[in-house]
C-alpha cells in the first residue's frame, strides 16, 4: 500500500504526519518527495550511505553541422534554445528534454550531453528504507528527481510518500499512484482555503483520502464542517501544544516521545488500511 | 520601481502573514500573490477584482482516434509517459513539447491551447493586487508566477507606485525561481526549527546563485531560542541582517480568521515588532 501525505498550504505538518506514521509502522519505505525542501531525515536520522546522482538530457548543437536554420528554436516550447547570428544558445535549466530539437533538425546536429541536476540518497533507520531527494540549488525542475525517487518504490513494502507542499506538477508527480492520501491541514482560514485546493486535487486523481488536523484548537471550526459536509474522515487531530512545537522545533519525532502518539498514530494507519482494502 | 520578494524556503513559516501586515505600513506599493498553486493572501485583502485574464500554459495534445492508424510512434517518441501503448493521453502527465504531433505520419494530433488558470487584477484597501489561480492539476506555475509580476509592474507604472512587494511560493524551484529574477531584494521568513533552518541554509544559496541581497525575519523566534541563536550566528557568519525577531502570538492567527493583517488587528507587541521590522526594511529598499 502506498500512502502519500500531502497538504496545499505549506508548514501545516505534512513532514510530522509522514514521519511519525512510517516510525509507528516500522518496516516500511519511506520517500521524501519534496526535493526542493526535504526535511524528513531530520526527523529519522537514517544514516545515509547510498548517492545516486539524477541527471537529464541536454542537447549541444555541433557547430560543425549546423546552419542556424532556426527550426530547433522554433519547435521548443521551453524557450531553451535561441538562435542567433552564427551562434545557438541553450538555456539547460529551462529544457524539458522532450527530444523535439533532434527531430526537427534536418542536419543531424543536435548531439546529447547529461546534466545533473540533483541527487536521491538512500539508508536505514529504525527499519525504515529510507530515500530522499536533492534539488540542486538553482535548477528549475523538481520533476525528474522526484520520478528517480519513486522508481525505488518496493512494492511489496508499505510505502509512505512525503509530498511537497501546492497543487501543481511535483505535488501531481508525488501523489499519482497512492492508493491513499493524507490531507494535512490547520484549523485557520489559509488552512482550509488551500485544503480545499487538495481536495479537488486528489479527487481528480480518483485517489481515496482523509484529513489530518494539526495545531487543533489555534483557529475556528470551518475545517471541520467543511469535512463533515462533504463525507471526508478526519483521521487524527494534534493539537496546539507549546511541547509539540517544542519537539518540533528540535526534530524530535512525537512517535519516539510517547508511547500514547505511536499508537495513535499506528491506529491512524489500520484505520487507512481497513478502507483501502475494502 | 523597487521590487521585494518575501520567501521562506519552507512552507508555512509566516510569509502571507508577515507580507499582509507589511501592507498596512507600505505606503506606496503595488502588491503581488505570486504563490500561484496555493494563494491566500487575497483571503486577507479581500480584494475588489477589477479584471480577469485567461492563463494558458504549456499546449496539451489532443488525439483523434479516427484518424489514428495506431502506428505507436507517438508512444514511442513522448519523453514523459503521456500517451498510453493503446494511444490514450494522460493529462496531467503531458508537457506539451509537440513531439507527438510532429511524429505522427497522419496528422491525428494536434496541440492545442490549454486552459490552465486565471490571473487577476485587484482593488484593495491596501492598493492594488496582481494574483493568479491555478486550475486543479494544472502544470507551468512558473510561467503564470510571470504573468502575475507583469501584471504588478504595469500597476505599478500606471497607478507611479515605487515598490512592489511580492509574496512567493516555498521551496526553491521553477515558480520560486520565477518570483525571484530581477528583484532587487529578498526578505527570507524563517523559523527557529531544525527544518526551517535546513531551508534557510538552502534558500539563501539560492538568493546568492542569483546574486540577490537577501535579509532575514525570524518568526515566532520564542518558540526555541537556541535555534534562533543558531540562526543570528549564522547569518552573522554569512554578514546577513537579521531585521526582525517576531514572537509568537496567537493574535496572528487570530487577525486572520478576521480577514484583517496584525497591524490591523491589534496594536500589541508583535505589531510593535513589525513596525520596527518595516523601518529597517525600507532603509535597505533605500540603499538598493
Amino acid at each position: 500500500m502506498i500512502i502519500a501525505v500531502a497538504s496545499g498550504k505549506g508548514g501545516t505538518g505534512k513532514t510530522t504526519v509522514s514521519t511519525n506514521l512510517a516510525l509507528s509502522i516500522g518496516k516500511v519505505q519511506f520517500l521524501d518527495c519534496d526535493v526542493e525542501e526535504p526535511n524528513a531525515n531530520i526527523f529519522l536520522h537514517a544514516k545515509l550511505e547510498e548517492q545516486e546522482d539524477v541527471s537529464v538530457r541536454i542537447p549541444e548543437i555541433d557547430k560543425e553541422k549546423c546552419d542556424y536554420c532556426g527550426k530547433c528554436s522554433e519547435f521548443c516550447a521551453y524557450n531553451a534554445l535561441a538562435v542567433v547570428p552564427h551562434n545557438v544558445l541553450v538555456f539547460p535549466e529551462l529544457c524539458h528534454s522532450c527530444g523535439g530539437c533532434e527531430l526537427v533538425c534536418p542536419r543531424g546536429a543536435v548531439r546529447w550531453n547529461k546534466r545533473t541536476i540533483g541527487v536521491v540518497e538512500h539508508g536505514q533507520a529504525e527499519g525504515i528504507d529510507f530515500y530522499h531527494g536533492l534539488l540542486n540549488v538553482g535548477e528549475m525542475q523538481a520533476v525528474p528527481v522526484i520520478k528517480a525517487l519513486k522508481r525505488k518504490i518496493d512494492k511489496n513494502k508499505h510505502v509512505i510518500i512525503d509530498v511537497p507542499p501546492g497543487t501543481s506538477c511535483p505535488v501531481i508527480e508525488s501523489i499519482t499512484g497512492s492508493d491513499y492520501c493524507i490531507l494535512v491541514t490547520e484549523p485557520t482560514p489559509f488552512g482550509l482555503h488551500d485544503l480545499k485546493l487538495a481536495v479537488e486535487v486528489v479527487k481528480h486523481l480518483a485517489i481515496p483520502f482523509g484529513v489530518v488536523i494539526n495545531r487543533d484548537g489555534i483557529g475556528d471550526d470551518k475545517v471541520v464542517t467543511f469535512c463533515q459536509d462533504q463525507d471526508i474522515p478526519i483521521l487524527l487531530k494534534i493539537p496546539e501544544r507549546k511541547e509539540i512545537a517544542h519537539l518540533y522545533s528540535k526534530g524530535i519525532a512525537l512517535a519516539h516521545e510517547s508511547h500514547e502518539w505511536h499508537e495513535m498514530f499506528a491506529l491512524v494507519f489500520h484505520r487507512i488500511q481497513d478502507e483501502v482494502s475494502t | 520601481m523597487k521590487q521585494l520578494t518575501v520567501i521562506s524556503g519552507k512552507g508555512g513559516t509566516g510569509k502571507t502573514s508577515i507580507t499582509a501586515a507589511l501592507a498596512s505600513l507600505a505606503k506606496n506599493a503595488v502588491f503581488a500573490d505570486c504563490d500561484v498553486d496555493a494563494a491566500d493572501l487575497h483571503l486577507i485583502f479581500t480584494p475588489e477584482i477589477k479584471q480577469t485574464m485567461g492563463f494558458h500554459g504549456l499546449k496539451i495534445a489532443a488525439i483523434d482516434k479516427e484518424t489514428c492508424i495506431d502506428c505507436k510512434k507517438c508512444f514511442e517518441s513522448c519523453a514523459f509517459d503521456a500517451i498510453t501503448e493503446d494511444i490514450s493521453l494522460i493529462k496531467e502527465a503531458c508537457e506539451g513539447c509537440g513531439v507527438c504531433a510532429y511524429v505522427c505520419p497522419v496528422d491525428a494530433i494536434r496541440m492545442i491551447e490549454r486552459d490552465s488558470g486565471y490571473a487577476y487584477i485587484s482593488e484593495s484597501r491596501f492598493g492594488p493586487l496582481a494574483h493568479a489561480a491555478l486550475k486543479t492539476a494544472e502544470e507551468a506555475s512558473g510561467k503564470l508566477v510571470t504573468v502575475v509580476r507583469e501584471n504588478a509592474k504595469k500597476l505599478a507604472e500606471e497607478k507611479k507606485r515605487d515598490l512592489i512587494i511580492i509574496d512567493g511560493p516555498p521551496g526553491i524551484g521553477c515558480p520560486v525561481i520565477a518570483s525571484l529574477t530581477g528583484v532587487d531584494l529578498v526578505l527570507v521568513v524563517t523559523e527557529p526549527t531544525l527544518s526551517g533552518i535546513h531551508d534557510l541554509e538552502r534558500i539563501l544559496d539560492m538568493a546568492h546563485h542569483f546574486g540577490i541581497p537577501a535579509f532575514v525575519c525570524i518568526n515566532k523566534y520564542d518558540v526555541n531560542v537556541d535555534n534562533t541563536k543558531k540562526i543570528e550566528r549564522f547569518c552573522n557568519e554569512k554578514s546577513i541582517v537579521v531585521v526582525g525577531k517576531l514572537p509568537y502570538d496567537i493574535v496572528m492567527t487570530k487577525a486572520m480568521i478576521n480577514q484583517k493583517n496584525i497591524i490591523e488587528f491589534s496594536d500589541g507587541k508583535l505589531s510593535h515588532e513589525i513596525r520596527e521590522m518595516w523601518n529597517k526594511i525600507q532603509e535597505m529598499i533605500g540603499k538598493a
